[in-house]
């Protein structure tokens, strides 16, 4: 049985927002599937006395002081958007009513 | 839009029970933001208090801030919870442009703080609030929506995004589902709020202002008919954004659901919009998908976990519960529970608690908070802190009454001065030219002028009418603008007359 099916890359690709073809859907569905199939191998040679891990070094509590750092300037900040205006970054609108 | 008769909330919870909970958000007072170095000062101009972190470019990393971790931690640990011993980040993804990462960093199912509760009192009665889950994450920026109504082409609707709020760190706090509140369920949200606002304040890791924003509320609300055991579905009501809307958003929000179940409709469970000026509650977006958030621990953040000895310390180092220093000073200052109440209401607690560390007396600090400040306060329709007047001037102001030097009238018109910023107490009262008479050669000149003028008044008082004497005090009092204490005019009349008092 496949990792992932057909319906499940056409969920996740509305949720990123990409405008993926059927014909695509098709082709990253089998893409996926190998990466999954794959990636769930580790899964078989992991024993119970191994713990599941989200990183790789084994490092906590890596903070910092609450002290200002300058950042950007409005110009730099926006140097890299497609659109802006007074000062602000210019997007297309998402929902058609507003919280 | 509905035609629907709301049915009255006696009704409502005679024939159903309801079941709320809420969702706080408090935006943290820190000098930088979450993860990054930013300043986090309220309105600089926009996108000036940016960094390539938290606008999400390419290769920034992350750093949280101590400062935070440890306010959430006492934040938990003030409200009785267990702190984690080693917990992370996730990523919460959605598609939305006020967080420029295209995902909030948030807590999932590892918060930093978890099963704790905070008693609040209602009606006299106390009511234990259980809550969930204290966890951390970064505020999104913010969203001005353009186009359409300014005449662009149909449908050319676009955002306006300010990413200096972005990151900045937001404290969650969740309740359990508060069942068996009945009528009261309304009254035990507020008080709820209410209780967990002074505790953040006490703490001071935020200033907690609801009608600027720094502390948000969400309500969930659900009904379940009398006599049934599995609850209702809930519905969560956002843009609550006052201790009193908190009331009136779940009140509105039972009255509403009675009225639907009442008829056989099913109540669905949705986002819903308080009203500040109709105080009812309106459907909010659908966002399709919205639960699926996909989340996963974050990458870029390794794990927390806090030193015992660190908690342990903070929890030691924690202020008194505000419910438990309010009951001390009532005690200290000799008030009952129902004078005690109206200081609270007034939210004059700490004011008059600043003003007898300035040294007044307590009677003192809570007649003018109480009076003369708390009457401005409400005309103005602002908070009683930001009346004018500080703690240290007011107690000035009643050691001039104590010495003599002021009477209650001209006190007043000092206190006047005071609030107008025109300078201290004693300032005004000088520059004003407000001091009582108390030169006896001045004033016995001016009795004297008074029974000269008089004489009719004069000769009945000599035939012992002593109660005449007022009508010449009211002459003294005339003569110099309120400025001379009455008791004393009185006093030096009768003496000047040869009469006993
Ligand atoms: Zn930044």
């Amino acid at each position: 049985m496949a990792a992932i099916s057909r319906e499940e890359v056409a969920h996740l690709a509305r949720l990123s927002r990409l405008a993926v073809t059927e014909q695509e859907l098709d082709v990253f569905a089998g893409q996926l599937d190998v990466i999954l199939q794959s990636v769930a191998r580790i899964g078989d040679v992991a024993a119970t006395d191994i713990p599941p891990t989200s990183h790789s070094v084994p490092l906590t509590n890596v903070f910092r002081d609450d002290v200002v750092v300058p950042g950007l300037s409005q110009e730099g900040a926006l140097s890299g958007a497609p659109d802006a205006e007074d000062g602000r970054f210019r997007v297309p609108r998402i929902l058609d009513e507003e919280a | 839009m509905t035609t629907t008769v709301l049915p009255p909330y006696d009704d409502v919870v005679a024939r159903y029970e309801p079941v709320i909970g809420l969702e706080t958000h408090v935006e943290l007072g820190t000098k930088t933001k979450m993860f990054c170095g930013c300043p986090t000062e309220f309105g600089a101009e926009p996108n000036t208090q940016v960094c390539p972190v938290c606008l999400g470019l390419p290769g920034a990393l992350p750093v949280p801030n101590r400062a935070a971790i440890e306010a959430t931690i006492r934040i938990g640990l003030a409200l009785n919870c267990s702190i984690a011993e080693w917990c992370r980040f996730a990523r919460k993804n959605y598609f939305y442009p006020d967080m420029p990462k295209n995902f909030q960093t948030s807590q999932y199912d590892e918060p930093l703080c978890v099963d704790g509760y905070l008693d609040v009192e209602v009606d006299g009665e106390m009511v234990r609030v259980e809550i969930e889950r204290v966890h951390l994450e970064e505020d999104t920026g913010k969203t001005l929506h353009v186009g359409g109504a300014t005449g662009r082409i149909h449908g050319a609707t676009e955002s306006l995004v300010d990413y200096n709020r972005a990151g900045i760190p937001l404290v969650e706090i969740v309740t359990k589902p508060i069942p068996g509140t009945g009528a009261k369920a309304p009254l035990v949200a507020r008080a709820y709020v209410t209780e967990l606002r002074d505790v953040i304040r006490s703490l001071n890791v935020s200033d907690v202002r609801m009608e600027q924003g720094s502390m948000r509320c969400d309500v969930n609300t659900s009904l379940t008919p009398a006599g049934q055991t599995e609850w209702g579905t809930r519905t969560e009501t956002k843009n609550v954004n006052s201790l009193r809307s908190v009331e009136r958003a779940v009140r509105a929000e039972m009255i509403r659901q009675a009225s639907l179940l009442d008829v056989g409709t099913r109540i669905f469970q949705e986002t819903r919009h308080f009203q500040e000026d109709t105080g009812d509650t309106r459907a909010g977006r659908s966002k399709e998908e919205a639960t699926d958030y996909r989340y996963f621990p974050e990458p870029d953040l390794v794990p927390m976990a806090p030193d015992a000895a660190w908690v342990a310390e903070l929890k030691a180092a924690l202020p008194e519960a505000p419910r438990l220093h309010r009951k001390r000073l009532q005690e200290q200052w000799d008030l009952t529970d129902q004078d005690m109440q109206s200081v609270v209401n007034a939210g004059a607690v700490e004011l008059i608690e600043a003003t007898i560390a300035a040294g007044a007396t307590a009677a003192g600090a809570r007649k003018w908070w109480l009076g003369e400040l708390a009457r401005r306060a409400n005309e103005e329709g602002i908070e009683l802190s930001t009346v004018g007047a500080t703690p240290a001037q007011v107690a000035e102001l009643q050691q001039l009454v104590d010495e003599g030097k002021l009477n209650d009238k001209l006190a007043r018109a000092v206190l006047e001065g005071v609030v107008a910023g025109e300078g201290s107490p004693r300032e005004i009262m000088t520059a004003r030219g407000l001091e009582v008479v108390s030169d006896t050669g001045a004033l016995t000149a001016a009795v004297d002028d008074a029974i000269a003028a008089n004489p009719d008044v004069a000769a009945k008082i000599r035939d012992g009418k002593v109660a005449a004497a007022g009508a010449l005090v009211g002459a003294v009092m005339k003569t110099t603008r309120g400025q001379a204490d009455a008791k004393t005019v009185r006093e030096l009349i009768l003496s000047r007359l040869g009469v006993e008092g």
